[in-house]
């Protein structure tokens, strides 16, 4: 059962983000990059597959900053290439990767034929999850998004998907095909540091170049802010007794009791 | 005590588990007499499949590979207890175990999720919280003192602090932070710091097994302390001051060293002048297995809270080389949710009680992981009401004339 992980990174939140001068678009002088978390979940759940079934993991990614310490630590926990898409900009416009990962999955000579591509259900700029599906009808495949748990059979994946409220289904998809991964089955594992060392001395990561794709037609942004303050938490003090019945006047107030 | 560095190389290559009897501290090892010492002194040695006695047995009968398979050594906290009574002198914390936990940690599937975050957030923010490495230094912003940064001041310093994660991001470890800034100029010392280039010394991912971790961060402090002119470093990290103490010497540090209390009493002549206000506490001194047991800095800080007017100091059963570990080392700083899982007591806890028992006001410690953990402890006792947790050198800052 082979596999094909397709990664990119987001913009990191530990660093506090700016607005650029042109009020659109992020301040790009201090913004780090980091791997998308779901991209990350996918990576596992493809090793999680690999350790039951066997086969090759690899994995394509956009080329950013620190972009190859993510591929050496993604080899060094197991996956076995590693190819990364260079000469673009590390943060896309989701329709933009979507092409780029298209036309370089059909014209890279080895990436396919594959089992199962995976990879994150969505992004912190791809809330709307964009980036699988176009993916598949691209290539003509099945898609299934939001998944949690895979099982893999002879020319069939059984995917849990996951729902709001905590309704789940159980879906057949016919082999091969694309997967957006809402979060692995079990949290991405941990490999040490001196493993991913080693990776980088006794391996290497593949470089295509970017695909020549039209600039794709997005709707445009005509403003950046960051969130303005409008309230304030209101501190309820007294005896534990006088708390609770300001609460329960807090809310009988709002219709809430 | 003497410099050892578990891979110092004597011609024979880098120390491992294989060749461990080409070196003298090694050979040690096989001295053991199995006197069970080492398990009994253990603050979780009965919850532990394999005591240091037991893993020299499976070494000796070549079943080390069972130890690498067991999580038993997830609960070593790096104390030293072990390693300070064994009547053999073999350096069990320093040699033995760091050799172990590193193929632990290598064969390890499952490394528990808190302490998993903690790592991969040393590595790559350079502090085990997760927090921006460009907010590093935001808490000299808060300093009552002027605090320089050297990359700012470009000139020769006689001391640079290094500050570590604990002291620049945890808000009660600022508070340590703004009284070494305090009691530095009270001293007339001059010091810098490295600011949001300092990177966390990885002490603790060490003793825990993650070499390479340890490794990389070596890497870049080492590089990034040949950078700047200073005469000695200071730091108020007990784990920092080990990692420079023992292992840094093997990549070249060669400074003059200093942790804050024992630099503090040093200067107790410029200070204690100065020490007018009184502070009527009744203190019981807590020894951290860094600055104690491995070090011997036991009179040191218990001669600083003496030299503060008013002060009562009072002991507890177990001090000095006897001292309860706050369970923080080794990696035990982010393996509380699994120890409280496998149903173990807190060992904060357990020092907390004897503390309590002491009736003093106040539990003064000198290792920036203690304030929190003693603090959540007392919480989780009931006894937040009757004592509150300081460091010494906020004691000491608290006394100073204004």
């Amino acid at each position: 059962m082979d596999i094909l992980v397709l990664m990119k990174v987001v913009p990191d939140v530990v660093e506090e983000l700016e607005v650029g001068s042109d009020g659109k678009s992020l301040d790009t002088s201090f913004l780090r990059t980091i791997i998308n978390e779901r991209d990350d979940h996918a990576l596992e759940q493809a090793l999680l597959l690999k350790d039951k079934h066997g086969g090759k993991v690899t994995l394509l990614t956009l080329d950013a900053p620190d972009i190859d310490d993510v591929l050496f630590t993604a080899l060094a926990k197991g996956a076995d290439r590693a190819v990364k898409i260079c000469g673009v900009e590390s943060v896309q416009s989701t329709q933009t990767a979507v092409k780029l990962f298209g036309e370089t999955i059909a014209k890279t000579p080895g990436l396919l034929p594959v089992d199962l591509i995976l990879t994150g259900v969505s992004a912190i700029d791809d809330l709307d999850g964009l980036m699988a599906a176009p993916i598949a009808q691209q290539l003509g495949w099945p898609y299934a998004g939001v998944v949690t748990q895979v099982a893999l059979a002879d020319k069939t994946a059984t995917v849990i998907k996951e729902f709001a409220g905590g309704v789940r289904g159980e879906y057949e998809v016919p082999t091969p095909a694309v997967l957006g991964i809402q979060a692995a089955e079990k949290p991405p594992r941990y490999v040490p540091v001196a493993k991913v060392r080693a990776a980088m001395k006794s391996q290497t990561i593949e470089s295509v170049d970017a695909p020549a794709v039209e600039a794709a037609t997005t709707v445009e942004v005509q403003q950046m802010a960051k969130p303005q303050v409008t309230g304030h938490a209101e501190m309820l003090e007294g005896s534990p007794e006088e708390v609770a019945d300001k609460i329960c006047e807090l809310l009988a107030k709002r219709g809430l009791l | 005590m003497s410099t050892a560095t578990a891979s110092a190389d004597n011609g024979n290559g880098v120390m491992t588990l294989e060749n461990l009897a080409k070196f003298p501290e090694g050979q040690k090892v096989y001295s053991c007499m199995q006197c069970g010492t080492c398990a009994a002194t253990c603050p979780y040695g009965e919850d532990s499949e394999f005591p240091p006695r037991q893993i020299i047995t499976m070494l000796q009968a070549g079943l080390i590979e069972e130890v690498f398979k067991s999580s038993s050594l997830l609960n070593c906290v790096a104390c030293y207890a072990c390693m300070a009574k064994c009547p053999r002198g073999i350096r069990l914390t320093e040699v033995l175990l760091p050799l172990v936990k590193e193929q632990v940690f290598a064969h390890m599937t499952d490394v528990p999720a808190e302490l998993q975050k903690a790592l991969q957030n040393t590595l790559r923010y350079g502090n085990p919280m997760g927090e921006s490495p460009r907010k590093r230094a935001l808490w000299t912003k808060t300093s009552p003192v002027p605090v320089p940064v050297l990359a700012e001041i470009k000139r020769p310093v006689d001391v640079l602090w290094f500050v570590e994660c604990y002291t620049s991001y945890h808000p009660r470890g600022q508070d340590n932070s703004r009284a070494t800034a305090k009691l530095f100029h009270a001293a007339g010392v001059d010091f810098a710091i490295l600011g949001n280039e300092e990177k966390c010394a990885g002490e603790c991912a060490r003793l825990l097994g993650e070499k390479g971790l340890f490794d990389t961060l070596t890497d870049y402090n080492m590089k990034l302390l040949r950078k700047y002119p200073f005469k000695r470093i200071v730091t108020g990290a007990a784990h920092a001051y080990d990692a420079f103490k023992y292992q840094f010497p093997a990549v070249g540090f060669d400074f003059e060293l200093h942790h804050t209390t024992p630099f503090f009493a040093q200067h107790l002549d410029k200070l204690k002048p100065r020490l007018t206000k009184k502070l009527n506490y009744a203190i019981t001194y807590h020894d951290s297995c860094c600055l104690g047991r491995h070090n011997g800095f036991y009179d040191e800080p218990r001669a600083l809270l003496q030299a503060i007017p008013g002060v009562k100091l009072v002991e507890m059963t177990h001090t000095g080389v006897n001292s309860i570990c706050c369970g923080g080392g080794g990696g035990g700083m982010w393996l509380d949710t699994y120890y409280a899982a496998k149903g173990y007591e807190r060992l904060s806890e357990r020092r907390v009680k004897e503390a309590l028992d002491t009736g003093a006001d106040v539990l003064a410690v000198s290792c920036p992981y203690e304030i929190s953990r003693f603090e959540d402890a007392l919480k989780v006792q009931g006894g937040d009401k009757r004592m509150v947790v300081r460091d010494v050198v906020e004691l000491l800052a608290e006394a100073l004339e204004d």
